[in-house]
């Protein structure tokens, strides 16, 4: 039942100077299906995996606007999630409505990561089992930040959160350094190179993903299905696809992973460091 | 009642109460009472009213920025009790503002602007309040303060520089808000804005500027009765904020109708 001692609740220490709770909510971020951001100087695209739970469910929004200039991508738990959107939405409206301008990207993260660190620190708490991707654009420019639930957050050019996003990041950190000049388009296609590097020789279709976009002149929104394919169909990533995989359709790890399908999709976790026993 | 509604006057004062009823509730508004509210706290209805008042202030942009012209008078009544107050000041690096009305009002909202411009600072993130948020910002405190029947008695102007834009709004005691190319307050509004519609332009050099503000200024000080001879100019461009000495306007009172008040002016004596 119990990985540890140290472990049942949130405020105390293990010897080794772990908080155990916190620890277990980063892995909850990592079993939801992937979420990736990038940015350029002007434009910031974030694109995640939809994964419907069952054969006879549909799939679980994943990205959100919380305002013109700002979105979401989450990743772990969605109803954490949401509610993290919502404190957001609420903060940019009170903002708007305070100094009829928008609210800096920067200061909603602060805000966001502060609101994150209580719950690491109130015992009849828990931490937030969701990790955000958040895109906006504001008086410096575009911006992409990662909060996570241990209440740190790190500003990045490209960024991949969820099951498998370590293949996405893999394809990122080969790629970013051309990001900042990139146009609007490059960063979409580069989003949906980066997304099929998670499915593992999945198909990446338009109905298994979802692709937004904000930047200057744009106000964030989500990509028609339909424009989305005919970017893939562009882009040709289906026929660029590697013919090894197409027999291992019952993937491997999803198999193993079953017992532990915590997340918000119950993506196959990494049974090394899966945390709870739910 | 319905025919009351369209009937003459006599019909209307039924509906309105007696004479003697409208006196009473004056009376009794005038007088400090206690009224319990849902939250069983005391609220106090006074009337409240400004003690010591300044007057119009001038509000222009020009080339390079804008310019603000205020003097420094202040009225404790219609005694001119004071005449060294300061009624513009700069707020935070890209804002200038200048105040007339109760002057204690003003340096509580010189004390909110201080606060809220400190706060924007310690976020030390490059980021920083412009004029249009800062005259948003005002506008939200004096409507705010004005539906808890306790507005904040002044007539604000509220103008800045920044990433190039320039911003010239006003606001008054109860939150009414504008912005223009050329803002004044109080008598300001009646004797000097028709001068700066027939003379501002947008490429006003900033000696024009003042020039112009000077013009103003005397005209407030011949004709408004609480404006003192020493005046304030207060600018500000990209580069930021830029404060001069106050100074005196020259004046010629030996017109004809100075001399000589009453002809032409039946009834007085």
């Amino acid at each position: 039942m119990f990985r540890n001692q140290y472990d049942t609740d949130v405020t105390t220490w293990s010897p080794a100077g772990r908080l155990f709770q916190v620890e277990y909510a980063m892995e909850a971020v990592k079993q939801g299906s992937a979420a990736i951001g990038l940015r350029s100087k002007t434009h910031v695209v974030l694109a995640c995996v939809n994964k419907a739970s069952s054969e006879l469910s549909s799939y679980q929004k994943k990205i959100f606007k919380a305002d013109d200039h700002i979105g979401v991508a989450i990743a772990g738990l969605t109803a954490d999630g949401r509610v993290l959107c919502r404190y957001m939405r609420n903060e940019c409206i009170n903002y708007s409505y305070t100094y009829e301008s928008q609210l800096p990207v920067g200061r909603l993260v602060v805000q966001l990561a502060d609101k994150a660190q209580v719950c690491t620190q109130r015992s009849w708490k828990r931490p937030y089992g969701v990790g955000l991707l958040v895109g906006g654009l504001d008086e410096s420019g575009a911006h992409l930040f990662y909060n996570c639930p241990s209440g740190n957050y790190f500003e990045y050019q490209a960024f991949a959160i969820g099951s498998r996003s370590q293949a996405a990041k893999t394809y990122l950190e080969r790629k970013f350094e051309s990001f900042m000049e990139s146009s609007r388009d490059d960063l979409i296609k580069d989003a949906l190179f980066a997304l099929r590097e998670t499915l593992q020789g999945e198909k990446l279709t338009s109905s298994t993903c979802t692709i937004s976009v904000l930047g200057v002149g744009e106000a964030f929104h989500i990509l028609e299905q339909e424009t989305v394919q005919a970017l893939i169909s562009e882009f040709e990533i289906v026929g660029e696809e590697p013919p090894a995989d197409d027999t291992a359709v019952p993937d491997a790890s999803s198999g193993a992973g079953a017992g532990a399908g915590a997340g918000d999709q119950g993506a196959p976790a990494d049974q090394d460091v899966a945390p709870m026993d739910i | 009642m319905a025919t009351n509604l369209v009937d003459s006057t006599p019909a209307m004062n039924n509906l309105l109460g007696s004479e003697s009823d409208s006196q009473r509730t004056l009376y009794d508004f005038c007088t400090s009472h206690y009224v319990e509210s849902i939250y069983e706290r005391t609220i106090r209805f006074d009337p409240w009213y400004p003690y010591v008042t300044g007057t119009s202030v001038v509000g222009i942009k020009y080339k390079d920025g804008i310019l603000l012209a205020a003097d420094m008078g202040g009225s404790y009544g219609s005694t001119l009790r004071y005449k060294g107050v300061e009624r513009l000041k700069p707020v935070g690096k890209h804002s200038i503002i200048g105040a007339s009305g109760e002057i204690s009002d003003f340096q509580e909202i010189m004390r909110f602007l201080d606060e809220l411009i400190l706060s924007d600072n310690m976020w030390d993130d490059g980021n920083s309040l412009g004029p249009k948020e800062v005259h948003n910002y005002l506008t939200r405190v004096m409507y705010n303060r004005r539906n808890k029947f306790n507005p904040l008695w002044n007539s604000l102007v509220l103008g800045g520089v920044k990433n190039g834009q320039k911003y010239l709004g006003t606001v008054s005691m109860i939150g009414v808000h504008y912005e223009d190319n050329h803002v004044t307050t109080g008598f300001g509004n009646h004797l000097a804005r028709p001068i700066l519609r027939d003379e501002w332009h947008e490429n006003l050099t900033f000696e024009e500027g003042v020039k112009l503000l000077e013009k103003c200024m005397r005209v407030l000080l011949y004709r408004d009765r609480s404006a003192v001879n020493k005046i304030q100019i207060l600018k500000i461009t990209e580069e930021g904020v830029g404060t001069f000495p106050p100074y005196s306007l020259k004046t010629y009172w030996n017109f004809s109708a100075f001399q000589n008040p009453t002809v032409g002016a039946e009834g007085s004596w």
